[in-house]
């Protein structure tokens, strides 16, 4: 019998490949024998991400997702894929006051204009496989619950569901599948842009209800099973991976 | 930038805190009303009032309002 659950063979696309849940993603589907086109800004950390992946297969590209004119050549250089797990993002936090227009847009463009172009792009090019599976990773934060201050992070991720939802549908014909996972606050470099400092942030995990926040992989395990053909029925739904923070 | 100017900026984020308890040398982080909320809206606010983005560990070691203005006061 075949594991549905095996990725092996599959060529995966992970965007935001570089850092965080991204990373976690590209080295988890690598260690699954999945080959492995990782996206990111920076060269350095792809090179370091490309050595750091056991087995053959594996491609890295430097490039922006708020640049949509770098996208083409790079497309049109890519095997058909079989699934996309969409893991770039960016947080922005300030009170509604003070949010601005340049601000909303570029945090739009980074965690839901450009992952969700970039599906369109590849659906164009006949890069993305009959079959295939889309995997966006949203964030309970917007979708589920709200945090003061969070409004341009929250609306980006929100936007992002409404939009998988309706690819799920639309794009069922083509067999393919579109799901969002929904991380809690995770263990990532993004948690410390902010303005809260180590303390802080281990108060703040002292209070959910697992004491901790997720670590990476456990994030990247969720979406690799939506990538899988484990998740075959699954389709248009949000899998939360918030170790129960959204229940309470 | 002028230090009153700077100090009305700043006592316009509180709600429940009266405009007149702020100086140079108020401790804000004793303030009963002081929370992360507020810390992130004072980095809003510099950035919207003076286009300077200061750090987060830059807001984190101020703890007066003059110590928060002379960080502001080098990016100027």
């Amino acid at each position: 019998m075949t594991n549905p659950f095996s990725i092996a063979g599959k060529t995966i696309l992970v965007t935001g490949a570089t850092s965080g849940i991204g990373r976690a993603t590209a080295l988890l589907c690598a260690h699954m024998d999945a080959h492995v086109l990782a996206f990111g800004r920076d060269p350095q950390r792809l090179d370091s991400l490309l050595a750091e992946m056991p087995g053959e297969g594996h491609r890295v590209f430097s490039l922006d997702l708020t640049s949509p004119e770098q996208w083409p050549s790079v497309i049109a250089s890519l095997p058909v894929i079989d699934a996309f797990a969409a893991c770039a993002g960016v947080a922005s936090m300030a009170p509604f006051s003070f949010v601005t227009r340049e601000e909303l847009e570029r945090v739009m463009d980074t965690n839901c204009f450009g992952p969700v172009m970039l599906v369109q792009q590849l659906l164009k090019a006949k890069k993305l496989a009959k079959g295939g599976s889309v995997v966006f990773v949203s964030s309970v934060d917007g979708p589920r619950i709200v945090h003061a201050g969070n409004s341009l992070y929250s609306a980006s991720k929100s936007a992002l569901v409404g939009m998988a939802r309706n690819m799920a549908i639309d794009l069922a014909g083509k067999k393919i599948r579109v799901n969002c996972v929904l991380p809690g606050t995770t263990d990532t470099p993004m948690i410390r842009t902010g303005s809260a400092d180590e303390q802080q942030l281990a108060e703040t995990a002292a209070h959910l209800p697992m004491k901790r926040f997720a670590d990476p992989g456990e994030i990247a395990n969720a979406i690799v099973f939506l990538l899988s053909d484990a998740a075959s029925y699954v389709n248009g739904t949000e899998l939360v991976v918030d170790g129960g923070t959204s229940i309470i | 930038m002028e230090m009153n100017e700077f100090i009305g900026n700043f006592a316009e984020l509180f709600d429940d805190t009266a405009p007149e308890v702020f100086t140079p040398d108020t401790r804000f982080r004793d303030l009963e009303e002081w929370s992360s909320f507020l810390a992130l809206a004072v980095m809003a606010m510099i950035k919207s009032e003076y286009d300077v983005a200061i750090t987060a560990d830059e807001m984190r070691s101020a703890n007066t309002v003059q110590e928060l203005f002379d960080t502001v006061q080098k990016y100027l």
